[in-house]
C-alpha cells in the first residue's frame, strides 16, 4: 500500500507541477459558467437559463471534452517511462506491476477528479447562489460524479494504449484514434444504423449498444432525467426505454474496472 | 560464504529464434567484483535483466540469495539490489532531489537518506535543480546515487563510468571498492575500459550471448597465451645477431621482442647482461588486448563455421 501511495503521490505532484490541474479546471470553469450565463443567448436573453438546458449543454460538451483529456494526461504513461528508461528501474525495485500501474491511476485519476469537481463545481455554486433551487445541487452532483468516472474510464482505456504500443509517437496516434471512435464515430454508426436498416433497432437492443460506449452512457446518465424537448437524436429514443440510475452507474463504473484490469494483465505479459 | 551470492545454472534466454543468451553457468561470490565485457547486444544486459528478476531465464536456473529472482518470495530481497541501467533519464521535470527522494521511497528510505546519497556522489549543490538542466557526468553520479540507495549487497552497473570526467571516474571506482570491502558484491558491465583491471576480481567475456572466456585476469591471461612485449633500446644489432633473442623478434615492430610470459624472466636477463643496454621497456598484454584476443578468436571461428557451412 506505501507503495502504491509513493507512486500515486509522484504522479499528483507532476500533475500540479505540468500546471495540469489548474489548466484543466479553468477550462471547466470557464466552460461551464460560460454556459450557464450564455446557454440562452441563442434565443436572445442573457442570464442563468433552465437547469435542464444549462446541464444538456454541459453534459454535451463534457462528452468530448473529458475524453480528451483524460486521454492526453495519461497516454504516455508507460510509454513515455519505457522511452526514458525508468520503466525497466522500477521494476526491479520492490515494486510490483500493479501497483504502479494502481499508484498510476490513483495519482493521475485525483487529477481528473479534482479538476473536474473544481471546475463544474463553481457554476453548480453559481447556479445555486443565483436560483437557490436545491434540485441544481442534485443534478450537479449527478453530472459531476458521472463526469468523474468518465475520466476514470478514459485514463484506464489510455493505460491500455500505452501499454499495448512501444512509442510514444504511435500511443498518441492511438489516443487520438480512440477518442474520435467513442466521441463522434460511435454515435454517427448508431444513427446510420436507426436510419439505415429498416427493420429497425428496438429500443432494448440500442440502449444495450449505448453501454458499449462509455460516452453514451454518461450522456445517459445526464439526460434521462432532463425534460425530453432538451434532448434530441438517437439519444430520445434510448432515453424512452431508460435504464435505472443505478444501472447506468454500475455500467460505467465497469467501464472504469474492466479497462483497468485488462490493462494490469496486458503490463503483466508485457516484455521488457 | 559458501553459498554464492548469484549463481546462473544452464541459464539462457530465447527471444522467439534469437538466443540473446545461450546456456551459461558463473557463480558470484559475497564481496566479490566481477566485470561483464562485450560488445552491444553481446548479452550483458540480458544477463543482468535475468539476475534482477525483470525476465525470467527460457531455460535454465538463476539464483539470487538462494532465491528465483522473479520469484514472488524475492520481493524482499529487491531492497538489497542496485541496478544502474545503461541509458537512463530520470524525470527531467523534476529536481535531482526529488528524483531521489521518489526512489529512496519506493525502497523504503527517505529523503535524509537521499541527500546523503547526492552527497556522496558529489552533486549536492545541484540538487535543488531540475535534472534537464544537468549534464551527462550529473546525470549518471545520479544515476549512481540511485543504485546505492539503501547500501545494497549486490550492485548491477550497467555502463557506470560513461560520461564521467577521470576524476569522477576515479571516486566512483573508490566507492567500488569501499562496496567490495563492505562485503558488497558489484558486476560492472562494460566495454573495456581502461583502468578498469585493478578493481575487478574477475572477468567474463560474452559475444552474441555466448561466454567466451571468464576468470581472473591472470587466468584470462594465461588462455590467451598472449606474448609480454619487450622493447630494450640501446642495442644496436646485438639482439638481432642473437640466435635466441631474434626468434621472438618481431617484423611488424622493429625492435620489439614479443616473448611467451614463462619465457619472460630468462629473455629479461639475458638482455639485462648486455652492456649496450640503455633502456627496456616490459608490458604484459593487459585487459583490453586479452578481451581483443578472445573477441577475434571467436570471429575466426564463427568464420570458419560459416565457410564450413557454405561449402558443404
Amino acid at each position: 500500500m506505501k507503495q502504491i501511495l509513493t507512486v500515486a503521490n509522484k504522479e499528483f505532484h507532476d500533475g500540479l507541477r505540468n500546471r495540469w490541474l489548474v489548466s484543466i479546471t479553468l477550462i471547466f470553469a470557464l466552460l461551464s459558467i460560460g454556459l450557464t450565463y450564455f446557454g440562452a443567448a441563442a434565443s436572445g436573453a442573457v442570464g442563468v437559463t433552465s437547469l435542464s438546458t444549462t446541464v444538456a449543454s454541459l453534459a454535451s460538451l463534457a462528452v468530448f471534452l473529458i475524453p480528451l483529456i483524460a486521454l492526453l494526461l495519461s497516454y504516455d504513461s508507460f510509454v513515455g517511462e519505457q522511452e526514458s528508461g525508468t520503466l525497466l528501474l522500477l521494476l526491479t525495485y520492490p515494486l510490483s506491476k500493479s501497483q504502479l500501474l494502481i499508484g498510476k491511476f490513483i495519482g493521475q485519476g485525483s487529477i481528473i477528479a479534482l479538476a473536474t469537481l473544481l471546475g463544474f463545481g463553481a457554476s453548480a455554486v453559481l447556479l445555486y447562489v443565483q436560483l437557490g433551487d436545491s434540485e441544481i445541487l442534485w443534478a450537479f452532483s449527478l453530472f459531476i460524479v458521472s463526469a468523474i468516472l468518465l475520466g476514470l474510464s478514459f485514463t484506464a482505456i489510455s493505460y491500455l494504449i500505452s501499454l499495448s504500443v512501444s512509442e510514444k509517437s504511435k500511443a498518441a496516434g492511438f489516443a487520438l484514434i480512440t477518442w474520435f471512435l467513442f466521441a463522434l464515430a460511435f454515435d454517427l454508426a448508431l444513427l446510420a444504423l436507426l436510419v439505415g436498416v429498416e427493420e429497425g433497432v428496438s429500443q432494448q437492443g440500442l440502449t444495450q449498444l449505448m453501454m458499449l460506449n462509455p460516452t453514451d452512457i454518461f450522456r445517459l446518465v445526464n439526460l434521462a432525467g432532463l425534460a425530453s424537448s432538451d434532448v434530441n437524436g438517437a439519444l430520445s429514443v434510448a432515453i424512452k426505454a431508460s435504464l435505472s440510475q443505478t444501472q447506468l452507474f454500475s455500467a460505467l463504473l465497469a467501464w472504469v474496472f474492466l479497462p483497468l484490469t485488462l490493462a494490469i494483465f496486458i503490463f503483466k505479459k508485457k516484455k521488457l | 560464504m559458501n553459498t554464492p551470492l548469484v549463481s546462473l545454472t544452464e541459464a539462457g534466454k530465447t527471444y522467439g529464434q534469437l538466443a540473446a543468451l545461450s546456456a551459461m553457468t558463473m557463480s558470484l561470490n559475497e564481496g566479490e567484483v566481477l566485470g561483464l565485457f562485450g560488445h552491444n547486444g553481446a548479452g550483458k544486459t540480458t544477463m543482468m535483466k535475468l539476475i534482477l528478476g525483470v525476465i525470467s531465464p527460457s531455460h535454465g536456473k538463476v539464483e539470487v540469495m538462494g532465491m528465483a529472482p522473479d520469484s514472488k518470495e524475492a520481493w524482499h530481497c529487491r531492497t538489497k539490489v542496485g541496478y544502474l541501467p545503461e541509458n537512463v533519464s530520470f524525470y527531467e521535470q523534476l529536481t535531482g532531489l526529488e528524483v531521489l527522494t521518489y526512489f529512496a521511497k519506493l525502497k523504503g528510505f527517505n529523503k535524509k537518506q537521499a541527500v546523503e546519497l547526492l552527497e556522496q556522489v558529489g552533486i549536492t549543490h545541484a540538487m535543488k535543480r531540475q535534472v534537464k538542466t544537468y549534464s551527462k557526468g550529473m546525470r549518471q553520479r545520479l544515476g549512481l546515487a540511485q543504485a546505492f540507495i539503501g547500501e545494497p549487497k549486490l550492485l548491477l552497473l550497467d555502463e557506470p563510468t560513461v560520461g564521467l570526467d577521470p576524476i569522477a571516474t576515479g571516486d566512483f571506482y573508490k566507492t567500488v571498492d569501499q562496496l567490495k570491502s563492505n562485503g558488497s558484491s558489484v558486476i560492472l558491465c562494460s566495454h573495456v575500459l581502461p583502468g578498469v583491471e585493478q578493481h575487478i576480481d574477475r572477468a567474463m567475456i560474452l559475444s552474441s550471448g555466448k561466454l567466451l572466456a571468464m576468470g581472473t585476469l591472470g587466468e584470462l591471461r594465461q588462455q590467451a597465451a598472449l606474448p609480454v612485449v619487450i622493447k630494450p633500446s640501446g642495442l644496436n644489432g646485438a639482439v638481432a645477431n642473437d640466435i635466441k633473442l631474434s626468434s621472438y623478434l618481431t617484423t611488424a615492430c622493429q625492435g620489439t621482442l614479443m616473448v611467451p610470459e614463462d619465457e619472460k624472466l630468462s629473455v629479461l636477463k639475458q638482455l639485462l647482461s648486455l652492456n649496450e643496454l640503455d633502456d627496456i621497456n616490459v608490458e604484459s598484454a593487459n585487459l583490453e588486448k586479452v578481451y581483443q584476443h578472445f573477441l577475434t578468436q571467436h570471429q575466426s571461428s564463427e568464420l570458419k563455421k560459416e565457410t564450413a557451412r557454405g561449402q558443404s
